[in-house]
């Protein structure tokens, strides 16, 4: 068990044959993922790698296929209908991985999506994996192992450094959720973490924000309301100076919400323990965890 | 990317928001001239992405083109919060009878644009904002609809009882909208919008944010940007696709990924540090862009130790390990680099190091314990 996506998963790859796509593809075919088809409009009938259909619209690899998921590779200005498409077409779960696509976008895509019953990960993110089962997106599944500790954040290479400390110290996972940095995003903190409560194979959970906006700080008071399983945390940022991108569109300090040390007081007062290193996150898990 | 106040004034004029007669000028003699033109007392402003402007000496009131010019060329070159006056804006002073606020933000929580409107406005409208939130009337807007007429009116009588004036305001804010939809913004704001002792409502100030993921799409922004007025470091970084945010420490590192690049200085300032910048390399590991890295922050005569911090997913470590070759090769680097490689071909990358005498590590908190030292030692 785990969340959104496992053995059942059938996933549709939308921009397989560009350069980020067919790499990462071939990646999550290694991680044991079923991939069912790729879209790339005009490349219909084509074969990927001898093996998996290509596709010109979604709705035709969904008809064909079965597909249940989705991942976007497809560049910034193509990304919100790359997300819409899928959305049209059926797909319950689509994960854009897609960096830079223009906020204004997300604000006509995420009513579309709703409207459909559609989630979505992302954009900006690095997608999510169930060690042993499935991986949509591009966390390296060489880190990651199967467990009980579920993990949410909205980081990327920070989320791999984290799992690579819960793998050595023998903490598996039992789903990795990259939300991404951009301010309007899919699926929030929240969202993921009332599915980590609801699993029953997940048993502690890990938190991994960042400065800007309030959404840690909305997450810890629904870690006080909902959640009965052990939570543990870190915000990036503490240094950060005011006002700067960091990186991340969402990453600004704005106003006097954002701070590091008001997530972190936030994530206190909800009883989440506090990571001050990524490294703490053993030591912390070890007493919470018997 | 932030506009300045008179690129802003533009693009609300051309969407025919009423603004102050006046004109932008890069030297003492254009200001003379433009004061000239618009007659009476002016007002000569720094254009400058900073606050606090007033307080620093960058806004003057001067009677008459002689003071503009007198003005302008005691404003042009100052410095103002590390950055360098390169235009002032010459406009009419206004009379004024009442100051508001009007502005718009793409909101994350409501992942909409809302509207944020207070007849408490002018420069302490953050005070408000603090101290009586409830003075401040807050709308979020369906970007499928727009503004609606009814949320148009609703939004201009919190701000004027006077029905002309209403009107008026209910016009400046469809044309507001407009703006911020057209010009992918993530903030626009008038502030102060002012009415006349004679009633008429004028924009006298604004400022906005254009998202930096609009302007591969939109060249004709893109062009807005000011590279004069920034730090330049990060604009050469950004020529080379990288994000650098320059810092006041001396620890100085290069990480691949925001998330990590954020916890590397903290850890940094956790082991009693202090970071010399923010660099993020990105996904994708060309070694060219270890070597612009590099040569960016061996550019800061406060840096003293360079910390290398790759966790390699998608980025190959052997890259990142051929770029440190490549660079230390091209230019001397006279100071210690701290390097800590793990995940993707992580063996060839320290195989790579080890062949021109150099070490990593694997250990993030190994590496920055001792690159905080070195700076120490150093210091």
């Amino acid at each position: 068990m785990s969340i959104w996506i496992g053995k059942d998963t059938r996933l549709v790859v939308q921009g397989i044959t560009g350069r980020d796509g067919s790499f990462h593809t071939r990646q999550t075919m290694e991680a044991g993922t079923n991939v069912v088809a790729g879209v790339t409009p005009g490349k219909g009938g084509q074969l990927f790698d001898g093996k998996v259909p290509v596709f010109n619209t979604v709705a035709e690899a969904v008809q064909a296929t079965g597909a249940n998921c989705s991942v976007i590779y497809v560049p910034p200005a193509a990304a919100a209908g790359a997300m819409q498409e899928a959305s049209d077409g059926g797909i319950p779960l689509v994960v854009c991985v897609t960096e830079g696509v223009p906020v204004l976008d997300m604000t006509t895509v995420m009513p579309y999506l709703a409207e459909r019953g559609t989630r979505l990960i992302g954009p900006n993110c690095p997608g999510l994996i169930t060690p042993g089962e499935a991986k949509v997106g591009i966390i390296p599944a060489s880190i990651c192992k199967p467990g009980r500790v579920g993990l949410v954040s909205r980081s990327g290479t920070l989320t791999y450094e984290v799992v690579h400390h819960l793998t050595a110290s023998g903490f598996g996972q039992s789903t990795c959720v990259g939300i991404g940095g951009d301010p309007i995003v899919g699926t929030n903190f929240i969202d993921v973490l009332r599915a980590f409560q609801d699993d029953p194979k997940t048993e502690a959970i890990v938190m991994i924000g960042e400065i800007g906006g309030t959404a840690e700080q909305e997450a810890a008071e629904f870690v006080l309301s909902y959640l009965r399983k052990p939570v543990v945390g870190f915000v990036a940022g503490q240094t950060a100076p005011k006002g700067r991108r960091m990186g991340h569109a969402g990453a600004i300090i704005s106003g006097s919400s954002g701070t590091a040390d008001e997530k972190f007081a936030a994530f206190e007062s909800a009883g989440i323990g506090i990571m001050r290193r990524p490294v703490d996150v053993v030591e912390l898990l070890k007493a919470r965890l018997k | 990317m932030n506009l300045h106040e008179y690129q802003a004034r533009a693009l609300l004029k051309a969407a025919g928001v009423p603004v102050p007669d006046g004109d932008v000028a890069a030297t003492p003699s254009e200001a003379e001239a433009i004061a000239r033109r618009v007659g009476g007392t002016v007002v000569v402003k720094a254009q400058v992405h900073a606050g606090g402007r007033g307080k620093a000496g960058g806004v003057k009131l001067a009677r008459g083109p002689a003071e503009a010019r007198e003005c302008a060329s005691q404003i042009l070159g100052m410095t103002i919060k590390g950055l360098v006056v390169n235009k002032v804006l010459v406009v009419p002073a206004a009379d004024i009878a009442t100051e508001s606020y009007v502005g718009l933000i793409l909101d994350r929580k409501t992942q909409k644009p809302v509207f944020m409107v207070s007849d408490a406005g002018g420069i302490d409208i953050e005070e408000v904002a603090a101290k009586t939130p409830e003075k401040i009337t807050r709308l979020p807007i369906d970007p499928r609809y727009g503004l609606l007429p009814h949320q148009a009116l609703q939004l201009a009588l919190a701000l004027y009882k006077d029905w002309s004036q209403a009107k008026a305001a209910m016009q400046i804010l469809r044309q507001l909208y407009g703006v911020f939809m057209a010009n992918g913004c993530t903030l626009a704001e008038i502030n102060p919008l002012v009415t006349t002792p004679e009633g008429k409502v004028l924009a006298l100030d604004a400022k906005m944010t254009i998202d930096d993921n609009e302007l591969d799409r939109r060249p004709d922004l893109a062009v807005l940007r000011d590279e004069s007025s920034e730090e330049q470091s990060e604009v050469t970084a950004r020529r080379a696709n990288l994000t650098f945010i320059k810092l006041d420490g001396n620890v100085g590192c290069v990480v691949n990924g925001a998330g990590l690049a954020m916890a590397t200085m903290d850890l940094v300032k956790y082991y009693g540090g202090e970071p010399a910048n923010f660099l993020d390399i990105g996904g994708s590991s060309n070694p060219e862009k270890v070597v612009s890295a590099l040569k960016i922050i061996t550019a800061d005569p406060n840096v003293k130790v360079i910390l290398f911090n790759i966790f390699g997913g998608i980025t190959r470590t052997d890259d990142v390990a051929n770029g440190i070759v490549a660079a230390t090769k091209q230019f001397k680097v006279d100071v210690p680099i701290v390097i800590r490689l793990t995940g993707t071909n992580e063996q060839e990358a320290f195989r790579i190091l080890e062949s021109v005498g150099m070490t990593a590590m694997n250990d993030m908190d190994a590496a920055v314990s001792k690159a905080v030292k070195l700076a120490g030692e150093a210091a």
